[in-house]
Order: C-alpha cells, then structure tokens, then sequence
C-alpha cells in the first residue's frame, strides 16, 4: 500500500530546493543559442495558463548547466551512436539513411512538427513511427521497438538538430480529432490515487510533491536523459510511468492513447525551443 | 467488497475480534458536511500508529502533499495541501474520519486520494505495477490505519 513512490525516489538531487518556484534563469546552449523556456502559452491553452514553462526551470543548476554544454550532456553519446547508425547499412535493399536523406542536419526543422499526420498512409505519426516507416517500406529492414534504444538514440538525434527551433505542432485539420483524445486522456483522473496528469502538471506546477519539484510536464526536453537511470527516455515511457504512480493500468508506449497524448502534450507547447535531448534528474 | 474484506484480512490489518464492527468501505455513511460519525473498525485509533502512517511513504505518504511540523524528521514534505498542523482545532473527530476517508465528498474535485474506497476508479491498477488491479484490490488505507491516522489528527492542535 505504498503511495506516490514510483516518481518521487529521485530525491538526491533536488534536495538543495529550498524554494520551488521555477527558476529565472537563460538557457544558452554551447555558449551560442539562446532557447526559448518560457513563452506566452499557445491560443488553446489561454485559459490554463498565461506562460507556459519548459521542465529544464525546475531542475537543479547543477543538472540544467548539465544541459547547457553538449560536452556535459551525457545525452549527445546517444546522438553520436545514432549518427552512426544513420551511415549504416541495413535491410534487403541495401540502404542507409544516408542513402535517401543527407546529412543528419537536413533534418533541422522536421522534429518541432512531430507528431504530423501522414496523408498517404492516413494515420498520426509520431517521429519513432516515421523512421519505422522509412526502415520497413523503404529499407526493408526491421521496425526499431518503441521507445528501445535504437529508436530513442535516432529520436535524440533528429531532436538535436532541431534544438532552438520552437515546437510547433498542427492541432487541426487531419490532427483534431487524435488531439481531442489526448486533451480527453489528459483530464482523466486515473488509477486508485483519482490523478489526471492536469492535476499535477497544471494545477500544481512550482510545488514540491514529496521530494519532487512539479513542473508543467512539457515534452519539449524529449528525448531525456536521466540522471536517475542513466539512459535516454522516451515521453511516451514518460506518461506510462506517470500513470503508473496514480497506481493505473497503464498504456504502452506506441498505443493510440499515447501517440494521441503525444500529439496534446506537445501542443501545449507549441512555441518552446527544442531541447532534447535534455538533462533531467 | 467481498473483495476488500479478503484483501485486508490477507495483509493481516484487521484483528479478528474487530471484524464483526468493520465497516466496509461500501458502507461507510457520511453526513452532509462529509463527516462520517461512526468509527469504521469499532476499536479505538492509535495515535503513535497514525503518526507513522502519515509520514510512511509504503502507507499513507500524507507528507508527499502536506507538512507537518511534528513530523520533522520526514524529509521531503510536500506543498499541494495545507499544512496539517492544528488540524485537531480546525475539524472533529468525524470530519477527519470523513476527510481521511474520501476527502472528495468534503472538498468538491479534491486532489486527495480517497483512503477508504473500493470503487467507481478509472483504470485501477494493481499498486504500482501499471498492470491492471486484480482480485487483491482493496482500500489505500485499513479501517483500523484510517481510525489510527484520525486518532493522530485530532492530537495535531496549535
Ligand atoms: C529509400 C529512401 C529512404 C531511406 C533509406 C530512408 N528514408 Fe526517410 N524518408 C524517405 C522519403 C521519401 C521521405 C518523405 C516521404 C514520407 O513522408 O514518407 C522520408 C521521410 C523521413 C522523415 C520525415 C521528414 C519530414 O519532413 O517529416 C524522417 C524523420 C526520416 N525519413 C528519417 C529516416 C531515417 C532515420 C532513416 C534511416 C533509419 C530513413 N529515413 C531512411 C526516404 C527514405
Ligand atoms: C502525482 C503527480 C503526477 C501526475 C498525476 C502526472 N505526473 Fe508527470 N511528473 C510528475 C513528477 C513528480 C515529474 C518529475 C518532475 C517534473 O518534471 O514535474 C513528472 C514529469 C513529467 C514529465 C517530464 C517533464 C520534463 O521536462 O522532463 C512529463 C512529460 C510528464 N510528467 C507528463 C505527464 C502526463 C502526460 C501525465 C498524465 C498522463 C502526468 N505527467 C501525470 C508527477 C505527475
Ligand atoms: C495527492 C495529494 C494529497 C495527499 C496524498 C493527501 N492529501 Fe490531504 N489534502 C490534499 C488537498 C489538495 C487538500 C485540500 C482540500 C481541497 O481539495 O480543497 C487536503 C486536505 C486535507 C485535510 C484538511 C485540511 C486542513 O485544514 O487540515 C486533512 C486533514 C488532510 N488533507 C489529511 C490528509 C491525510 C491524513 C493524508 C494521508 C492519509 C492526506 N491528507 C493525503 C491533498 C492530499
């Protein structure tokens, strides 16, 4: 009969909080581009919010100088492995990325409109989706597991390229009817604790819960590399951790409900700056 | 409620003299102003048990959203609902049962979880697994952890 452990373990380094206000302080990335972490909250979210705030204002400064500097970011070697993987060759037709795209940065600009509907297969597609699509129809090769390294390292890897650029997803059109079930999802009080991520992330954000400093719950971070399990996390692994602490059944990470969820969270911040892949405790 | 009755008699909560009195959290009855009168296991709470309850992150985990000053040596007290001191002046004995119980029926929409509840969740899930809830499923709380968390409420006064 525990309660509210799961997230609230990673205690080590928010222990130097004494207030929990997000903090004023300037992400500057390599000394050179200035991110966009707090910005007027987008037209749909005017009546949640004024400002809407990326995770990194809640982190220590210890983790958020962490993410300043790719030299530090232990997250940048799991952009460099995906580099590599995007030279590789792999599948029946003989092909790497780099037969098809140019260089990774060629990418710049596709990360912050993700998840985009595809027209000609008529579904959502998140960026996992996308490069699974291109691996199974265009390289014949296997499709990489949902939010498993391989997939996750790519993620990071388009996400970099991007970084600075606002998030900027389409909510309409072909998108509405999968961002409806997001914003559905997101105000469903789940599980035996009665959460919805709302109650968290939006009406609580700024405080501590146990040992937690709250923050919007923004995915403009994602991928995320985590102090607490050393290894490059997914948001759709994100949200099933999430529910799992309103002690839910959960869903999986590339479920409809998530991509869906993906699609809402991501909405609601639309005009952050890409960051992932960013440092988090 | 079969259900909680076999869960929390599995886990060895309920003393078997107290049984009989056991009110099911099916059944427990809450007055207008969401108090509830009648103790929910017939035996008097124990204050020093309800202390620990509160501060314990495998049980109540009260701290994760309130502070309270006579349990400072609980690191990491959480800021969501208002600090518990003095509850003991602010509500009776009824209103924190009440208010322990499901504290939804006091404080419309609540953020606090319902101790004392079996049913009408979304997607309950087997503790903290993610996985579905299965036939052990039963109340956050015991009757008799509810009585003991009230029975230390009541002594929290300023
Ligand atoms: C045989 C050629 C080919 C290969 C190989 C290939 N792609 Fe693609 N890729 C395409 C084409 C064509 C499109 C655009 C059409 C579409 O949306 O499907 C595309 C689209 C994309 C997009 C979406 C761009 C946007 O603007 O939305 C991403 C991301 C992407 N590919 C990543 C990859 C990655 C990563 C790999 C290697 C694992 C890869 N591709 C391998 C041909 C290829
Ligand atoms: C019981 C409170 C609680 C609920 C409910 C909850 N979360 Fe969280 N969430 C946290 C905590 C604590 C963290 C870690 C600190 C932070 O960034 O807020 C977190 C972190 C996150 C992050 C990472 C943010 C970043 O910048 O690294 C995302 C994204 C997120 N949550 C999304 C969700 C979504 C979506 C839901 C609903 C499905 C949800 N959360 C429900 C407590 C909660
Ligand atoms: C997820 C957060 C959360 C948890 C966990 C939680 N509470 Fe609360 N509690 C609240 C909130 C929020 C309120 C304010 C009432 C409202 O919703 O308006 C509250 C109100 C109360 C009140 C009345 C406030 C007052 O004036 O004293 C008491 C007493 C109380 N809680 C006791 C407890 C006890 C005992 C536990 C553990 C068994 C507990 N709470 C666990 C969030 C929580």
């Amino acid at each position: 009969m525990k309660i509210l452990t799961g997230a609230l373990l990673a205690t080590v380094l928010t222990a130097s909080f004494v207030s929990a206000d997000p903090v004023d302080d300037t992400l500057i990335l390599n000394e050179d581009i200035t991110l966009v972490t707090r910005t007027a909250a987008p037209a749909h979210l005017s009546d949640a919010f004024d400002e809407v705030m990326s995770g990194w204002l809640f982190r220590g400064t210890e983790t958020r100088a962490m993410q300043a500097d790719d030299f530090d970011n232990p997250g940048m070697i799991f952009v460099e492995k995906a580099q590599e993987s995007w030279d590789t060759v792999e599948g029946t037709e003989g092909k790497s990325c780099a037969s098809c795209h140019d260089g990774m940065e060629s990418m710049a600009g596709v990360k912050p409109t993700y998840p985009k509907w595809n027209e000609e297969a008529g579904e959502m597609r998140t960026l996992q989706m996308q490069v699974n699509a291109c691996r199974t129809e265009r390289m014949g090769a296997e499709a990489w597991g949902y939010d498993k390294g391989p997939a996750i390292n790519m993620e990071a890897a388009l996400s970099s390229v991007s970084r600075g650029l606002p998030m900027n997803v389409a909510i309409d059109g072909p998108a509405q009817s999968t961002w409806e079930m997001g914003k559905e999802l997101y105000y469903t009080r789940t599980g035996q604790l009665e959460l919805s991520c709302a109650n968290c992330h939006e009406d609580n954000y700024g405080k501590m819960i146990r040992a937690d400093h709250l923050s919007q719950g923004q995915i403009n971070g994602f991928p995320v590399y985590r102090l607490k399990n050393t290894k490059l996390n997914g948001s759709h692994s994100r949200f099933k951790g999430c529910i799992r602490d309103t002690r839910a059944e959960t869903y999986k990470p590339g479920s409809a409900e998530f991509i869906a969820l993906e699609l809402y969270v991501a909405s609601r911040g639309n005009g952050l700056s890409v960051e992932g892949p960013s440092v988090r405790n | 409620m079969r259900i909680s009755v076999i869960s929390a008699a599995a886990l060895g909560l309920i003393a078997s003299t107290a049984f009989a009195e056991e009110v099911l959290p099916t059944a427990v009855s809450f007055n207008d102003d969401g108090a509830v009168e009648q103790s929910l296991s017939g035996t008097a709470g124990d204050a020093a048990n309800g202390r620990i309850i509160v501060g314990d992150k495998g049980q109540g985990n009260c701290v994760a959203c309130h502070m309270v000053n006579d349990l400072a040596d609980v690191p990491f007290q959480g800021e969501i609902g208002p600090p518990l001191d003095g509850a003991g002046d602010r509500w009776s004995e009824a209103e924190l049962r009440g208010i322990v119980a499901n504290a939804k029926v006091m404080f419309e929409d609540s953020m606090m979880p319902s101790f004392y509840k079996t049913e009408g969740f979304i997607r309950p899930g087997n503790a903290y697994t993610g996985k579905a809830a299965d036939d052990t499923f039963g109340p956050l709380l015991s009757a008799q952890q509810i009585e003991d968390v009230v029975a230390y409420l009541a002594t929290l006064k300023e």
